[in-house]
């Protein structure tokens, strides 16, 4: 996408974040992005559509391009055995032993070289290559004229990876300048530094923007949720990390004192055997009580995800692992407090008693639920903490300000300060 | 660009400038105490400050419990509330330099070590992980070029430029204090009070928001006194 969008877009697109960030933030942006202006800044992955990477690179790039900088996004091709390779790196570096057979190692390798072909002389004439997950890692190689910095950026919680598969990825990232991960657990022993930017949310999109109330109830009877019941809510897929037969099991323990309602909502796992069976046996669990909803919504649910969490009372995300949860920071951002799993980037978004509760067992859990419910002034406050919290920590706004100095930084080596002169 | 920029002095206007932090892991990390102590002795020292006070540029919540993270993970992570107590009582601008207050973190560290039968340990989750951090400073383009001008634009001063000002400042400056009292000491007894009130602002248990206020409500107190 070397198309830069005209100049009224980009401002009304600055214009709508400022409405949410606020002046100071995007002045604070504009400033830092002054250096940088007209510097060729060029993102690459495998997908335009779909997934966490696309959506963040559909508003990354046109934020850099309205602060000046002619920021690209290119994206790389290849056929089912490609995908099927990449597929097996993502579940690796996750932690899954998995043996990927030769072929599909030589094919993810001809598959980069054959993306170079097209995309070498605008990445090395780049400024800044930024390479978004394993699928394209190995385009670096092949661009040995490079004349900027070349940056990884791991989307993956690779916190303990399957040692054969990271052993063979290693090759191709650690001649890249420097790599990003998202928490300081995923990071990676690696030959040159490594950043460490937690993801965001963006307050504008389908799943976070305000939704006017009418839809918010609309969603609220179309599920024929009971109005008299404070409603719990967990946004997960159907995965055992995810719990959500221990949320049932809380659901139940405070049953038996509070009257409540629990809301499951997760996509489908049609290509995932464990997931259909996790499903199965949270239908089980679920079975007979008409308080507790099991919903299957399809990928592109954003706006009735939104909806339903701002319907809930409390928002859980009890998982037992998790790379960083962010639909804690979207519940948060609804101003909900959120009862969280006390694992992984759950830690950094939820503060015991200031943002919502951080549990261990559905025990735990059932206890935050009981009490929040029955402090409601303390539910209002927490929440509202929460909002403010995710304003502050975790928008957009602020990851494109950690990219901008990280910018900044690498220009100027392992250098601890830099300071830039108007 | 150039390397360094002078704490603001004498009767010059005030420049106001502007920072952001980006996080680098160093690789270095522990899981017990004895861990912690080997890795005191070895990392960075920009690593060490960054756990002081880069954490204020970081996501944290208004009022931690500790105000640093050394402390902070003593007490969550190792579950040692005297060791946190102890961590969170070293004041970095006690210290003439890094190494010095990288060698009070590893006496208190040592002391507790003697007093325990067994090393405390975290769960394998909840390690230490040393991080360190590239600051980028900016020139914000703005000059006040009197106290009341500063006044006038305070409350809507960046977290980034209070960091900058009150506490990068204290890395900077030769008497280890902010940049507006060091600035205010310029025009002589006229703001010297307002100056030594700036100064004696314990920023430790403050968010930068809070701080902004802090320093923004002594201006307004000063200025109000004099009319």
């Amino acid at each position: 996408m070397d198309v830069m969008l005209d100049e009224e877009y980009l401002q009304n697109f600055i214009d709508e974040y400022q409405a949410v960030a606020g002046r100071v933030v995007i002045e604070q942006l504009r400033q830092l992005a002054e250096p940088l202006k007209g510097a060729m800044v060029v993102h690459v992955n495998s997908t335009r559509e779909g997934g966490g990477v696309a959506e963040i690179l559909q508003k990354l790039v046109p934020f850099k391009q309205a602060l000046g900088i002619d920021a690209r996004w290119e994206v790389i091709g290849g056929d089912g055995p490609f995908y099927q390779c990449t597929k097996s790196f993502h579940n690796a570096l996750q932690g899954t032993p998995v043996a990927i057979p030769d072929h599909l190692l030589r094919n993810y390798e001809v598959t980069n070289a054959k993306n170079a072909e097209k995309l070498r002389k605008l990445l090395e004439e780049a400024d800044f290559v930024f390479i978004h997950d394993p699928q394209p890692a190995a385009l670096l190689a092949h661009c040995p004229l490079r004349r900027g910095k070349w940056v990884w950026r791991c989307h993956i919680d690779a916190s303990h990876p399957f040692r054969p598969v990271w052993k063979y990825l290693k090759r191709w990232v650690a001649p890249y300048d420097a790599s990003i991960f998202s928490l300081p657990e995923f990071a990676q022993p690696l030959p040159h530094p490594q950043y460490i930017i937690p993801p965001s949310i963006d307050p504008l999109n389908e799943k976070n923007c305000e939704v006017p109330a009418a839809e918010v109830r609309e969603v609220f009877d179309r599920f024929s949720f009971d109005p008299d019941l404070p409603l719990i809510l967990q946004v997960s897929r159907f995965d055992r990390f995810k719990d959500p037969l221990g949320v049932i099991e809380a659901y139940k323990l405070t049953a038996r004192l509070t009257p409540l309602q629990l809301v499951l909502a997760g996509g489908g796992a049609s290509d995932d055997p464990e997931g259909e069976a996790v499903l199965e046996e949270v239908r089980q669990a679920a079975k007979g009580d008409p308080h507790i909803h099991v919903l299957l919504l399809p990928p592109d649910a954003h706006r009735t995800i939104n909806a339903l969490q701002r319907n809930a009372t409390i928002v859980l995300q009890k998982s037992l692992r998790e790379g960083f949860g962010l639909t804690v920071a979207e519940a948060m951002w609804k101003g909900k407090p959120v009862i969280g799993g006390d694992t992984g980037g759950i830690r950094l978004q939820v503060v015991n008693h200031y943002t919502g509760f951080l549990v261990r067992t559905p025990e735990g859990a059932a206890l935050r639920i009981r009490y929040l419910l029955h402090r409601r002034d303390l539910l209002e406050e927490i929440g509202e903490r929460a909002q403010r919290f995710v304003w502050e920590n975790y928008l957009l706004t602020r990851h494109l300000r950690e990219y901008l100095t990280l910018m900044a930084g690498l220009l100027h080596g392992s250098r601890e300060r830099i300071e830039v002169d108007r | 660009m150039n390397e360094s920029a002078a704490a603001p002095t004498g009767n010059e206007p005030f420049a106001v400038r502007d920072c952001a932090l980006i996080t680098l892991a160093t690789g270095v990390r522990a899981q017990n105490l004895r861990e912690f102590r080997e890795a005191l002795l070895s990392v960075p020292a920009g690593s060490i400050f960054h756990h002081f006070w880069g954490r204020l540029l970081l996501p944290q919540f208004d009022e931690p419990e500790y105000n640093n993270d050394f402390a902070s993970w003593a007490y969550r992570g190792l579950h040692d509330k005297p060791l946190a107590e102890r961590l969170s009582m070293i004041i970095p601008t006690d210290f003439p330099d890094q190494e010095s207050l990288r060698q009070e973190l590893i006496e208190v560290v040592e002391q507790r070590l003697d007093e325990s039968e067994l090393v405390p340990w975290s769960m394998a989750d909840q390690q230490f992980h040393f991080l360190q951090a590239q600051i980028v400073v900016f020139d914000t383009g703005m000059r006040c070029s009197d106290p009341a001008d500063l006044l006038h634009h305070l409350p809507s001063l960046s977290t980034g430029s209070i960091y900058y000002h009150c506490i990068d400042a204290r890395t900077r400056t030769e008497g280890r204090c902010d940049d507006f009292s060091a600035w205010l000491t310029g025009f002589g007894e006229e703001h010297a009070e307002l100056s030594a009130q700036l100064n004696r602002i314990d920023p430790y248990f403050s968010s930068l928001k809070e701080l902004r206020q802090i320093v923004t409500r002594s201006f307004q107190q000063h200025f109000e006194a004099r009319k």
